[in-house]
């Protein structure tokens, strides 16, 4: 039943997306935090961490549930990736460490405003030395260098020229940039009463466009050599062609809107967007898991484990969906990070 | 240091550390919503008061525990690879029910600190409720993998491969029970003393604070409870473990002959080259009831065991000493505390007792610390008992003594702040005076409580 597989793989790859889209927007905040400048650098620092602090904890499980999925359903995929990319993967962990223990300090810090000032730096920086990390070992993955000793079943691999290459790197900034991107975008909607601040996330929204717009192009210019087969992919057939146009158009309606101060359709054109971008490079490798010696159906478990964890994902789901709508209607929908009028705060404790 | 003893310290000082936050992020919630919910009964704001500031110190600490648990999900692959290619499938279920436990635990982590002014007050408390079930419901999943390494079933091992995997028999192996509940009541148990500890140095400085009388009540009510509880289930944990691990009893025990009436020993000092336990004090034929629920049982010794098989017998058998101590130790404390609160009709107040609830603080995170010593290393040579050793699981990337002593010093680091961030959240505590005032105000806000605090 290899269709099970395939099921697998497909949620692993949403996961994937949703993490990018929720998480990589909560790294994107850091990032805007080193880049806190103007007469309002300080107002810019206090709602990026408003608006980061009740979800970033919930929003990292996402890739929690990438790596449980892959060790329980693609083993063999697991194992070599783990083995190889050791390096990018163990300094993507002190940046995840980093960044999580110091936004926390920085939150309740008990007025040790040394110790608060010092781990704002921290978490700037490690949100954005994370998601660099996390692209390089992303791009390792699609360069197809990461291959299996048919004889012994064993990666090879030196550790560090699958990812030691232009190619992963460029895929690291590529996702820096998404994630600055997306975290700008979200701020215009989430400060959208303060239209002088949103206007300053909103340049940085257009920046981090034009510095996608970059990153993409040499990720796609190092793919000719440094991804073969994702180059190809990317181009191959009709139906891929098709996908590119989607992406494109999404990124102009995004940056359209962006100018236009149309700041809820930049939010849903730029999720699209980043979505695509992330499914767009799924396809592009599909069947592979890890090219070329990994596909979806040779590295999957026996069906007899994939059966239950894909019911045991159907359940969690339902139990799991209400309560992510639960946390974005509260701390999301309709509101906005800015004061508001009184009325508006007072809890409805009676 | 050679890479599979770097591999191994990495292991073990990673999940040192997260254990600790773990079982804080696990019990802490219960603490909260017993003030909380006490505040809600009583409209006493001192509860609220008390609710909201744990919740704080709280919030970091789940921080750091949810990162280094993130660390370790992918250290299970970094370092033992292996491991993982074989076990993933079988560990798979535990694991998935885990992150959607932890799913849980973090967004309605979220909705609780954050939601104090956003939510109705019971919604907030349910909210509070959620965090503790789903806490609870992760550490048992995540225990429910680590039983199964001890007692590794559901599959047939053919030709040095898993096959054949029937994942719900391996999940539900026969040590998840025992083991898993076992850790969740230390967790607790370990919270409940370290906060009894914390506002009882309080006390000591500030006697008539409400505050950290309150916080008193509620902790040693957790502590009674579970102390009472861990060493009955320590019990059925212990004949578990003979039915299952005998060798890992054995060496427990320092128990090196095979015999009946084996006698139970306290303290004492195995010497692996003589093949005998010294100085320890023997009750005879002790273990044999213990282990078995009778007297003339026979005991398998350590010598009934290929001597590559056995681990590190001393350190086995001293932290496994260490274990029991603390737990009568606090049984005891505990005990002594509700003679002394029912006699009063109060939370007791004695300058000695108090002193003893600050000794005895961190004595059940040092439990916990030792059980894990007990059931890892006594796990060992083993990574999946009786079939795959530790040695054969590890990455054949050179150099780990690099990531360990990066990892060590990050953990080192993070430590010495949280420590110095919680004293000062502890030294911060309202005092009596401005619990009156909010009394009188209350005004239902902990947010602008805070802020009024601030201002005194």
């Amino acid at each position: 039943m290899p269709e099970l597989s395939y099921i697998v793989a497909a949620v692993v790859v949403i996961a994937m997306m949703v993490y990018v889209l929720s998480a990589g927007a909560d790294f994107g905040g850091g990032i805007w935090r080193l880049f806190a400048t103007g007469p309002r650098a300080q107002l810019q620092r206090d709602r990026l961490n408003a608006a980061i602090a009740p979800i970033w904890e919930a929003n990292h499980v996402w890739l929690i549930l990438v790596v449980v999925l892959l060790f329980s359903c693609f083993p063999r995929a697991f194992s070599a990736i783990m083995t190889a990319l050791h390096i990018p993967l163990a300094a993507m962990l002190v940046g995840i460490v980093m960044r999580g223990s110091a936004f926390a300090f920085e939150s309740y810090p008990a007025g040790a405003t040394r110790l608060q000032k010092r781990s704002g730096r921290v978490f700037a920086v490690s949100s954005a030395i994370t998601p660099f990390l996390l692209g390089i070992s992303a791009g390792a993955v699609a360069s197809g260098q990461i291959t299996i000793n048919a004889a012994t079943g064993i990666v090879q691999t030196n550790f560090i020229s699958e990812w030691l290459a232009p190619f992963p790197f460029a895929i690291g900034a590529f996702l820096l940039a998404l994630c600055a991107f997306l975290s700008a975008i979200y701020m215009t909607v989430e400060v959208r009463n303060e239209p002088e601040l949103a206007d300053d996330f909103r340049r940085r929204g257009l920046w981090a466009a034009v510095a996608v717009g970059v990153f993409a192009l040499v990720s796609l210019l190092l793919a000719k050599n440094g991804a073969p087969f994702i180059y190809h992919g990317l181009a191959r057939g009709g139906f891929a062609i098709f996908f590119q146009i989607i992406t494109g158009l999404s990124a102009i309606i995004a940056i359209g809107a962006l100018i236009k101060r149309r700041y809820r359709l930049a939010r849903f054109a730029a999720l699209a967007q980043v979505g695509l971008i992330i499914l767009g490079w799924a396809l592009a490798q599909f069947p592979y898991l890890v090219y070329p010696d990994l596909t979806i159906q040779n590295a999957a478990a026996d069906p007899v484990v994939l059966k239950p964890i894909l019911i045991a994902l159907a359940i969690g789901s339902l139990l799991l969906l209400p309560a992510f709508y639960y946390l974005y209607r509260v701390f999301k929908a309709g509101k906005t990070l800015s004061p508001e009028p009184l009325e508006a705060t007072v809890s409805d404790d009676k | 240091m050679d890479d599979l003893l770097a591999a191994r310290s990495q292991m073990a000082m990673s999940l040192a550390f997260h254990i600790i936050f773990a079982a804080v992020g696990v019990a802490m919630p219960l603490l909260m919503i017993m003030a909380e919910g006490m505040y809600i009964r009583t409209k006493k704001i001192v509860y609220r008061e008390l609710a909201y500031r744990w919740s704080k110190g709280t919030a970091i600490i789940f921080a750091v525990g949810a990162v280094s648990g993130t660390v370790l999900s992918f250290e299970l692959g970094l370092l033992w690879p292996t491991f993982m290619e074989h076990a993933g499938p079988l560990v798979g279920m535990p694991f998935s029910l885990e992150g959607f436990a932890f799913f849980l635990e973090a967004i309605f982590l979220g909705l609780y600190l954050y939601g104090w002014d956003k939510l109705p007050q019971k919604i907030h408390w349910l909210c509070g409720l959620m965090v503790m079930i789903s806490g609870t419901m992760s550490g048992i999943f995540v225990v429910c993998a680590n039983a199964w390494m001890n007692a590794p079933v559901g599959f047939d091992f053919i030709d040095g491969q898993f096959t054949n995997i029937r994942p719900w028999e391996a999940m539900f192996n026969p040590r998840w029970f025992t083991m898993t509940m076992h850790m969740t009541i230390a967790a607790y148990q370990s919270v409940a003393f370290a906060v009894a500890g914390v506002h009882a140095w309080m006390l000591l400085r500030d006697r008539n604070n409400p505050f950290h009388r309150a916080a008193i009540g509620i902790a040693l009510v957790v502590a009674l409870a579970t102390s009472i509880a861990q060493p009955i289930m320590g019990d059925f944990l212990a004949k578990n473990t003979a039915a299952n691990q005998p060798l890992k009893l054995a060496a427990m025990e320092g128990q090196f002959e095979t015999e009946h009436r084996a006698p139970l020993r306290i303290g004492g000092m195995p010497n692996v080259d003589e093949e005998r336990t010294n100085y320890a004090i023997e009750i005879p034929a002790a273990l044999s009831f213990l282990a078995y629920g009778d007297f003339n049982a026979e005991v398998q010794g350590l010598k009934d065991f290929p001597r590559d098989e056995w681990p590190p017998v001393p350190i086995v058998h001293i932290a496994f000493q260490i274990m029991v101590a603390c737990g009568f130790w606090m049984l005891g404390v505990a005990a002594l505390g509700a003679i002394l609160a029912w006699r009063a009709r109060a939370v007791p107040q004695q300058r000695w007792y108090l002193w003893l609830l600050v000794v005895s603080g961190p004595l059940g995170f040092l439990a916990i610390e030792a059980g894990w010593t007990v059931t890892e290393v006594g796990r060992q040579p083993w990574v999946i008992y009786g079939f795959m050793r530790t040695a054969d699981a590890v990455t054949p990337m050179p150099g780990l003594i690099v990531p360990f002593t990066v990892f060590s010093l990050l953990y080192f680091v993070l430590s010495v702040i949280v420590i110095y961030l919680l004293r000062r959240h502890v030294f911060q505590s309202p005092t009596t005076q401005q619990i009156h005032f909010y009394q009188a105000e209350d005004a239902g806000n902990p947010e602008k409580l805070n802020e009024e605090s601030k201002d005194a």
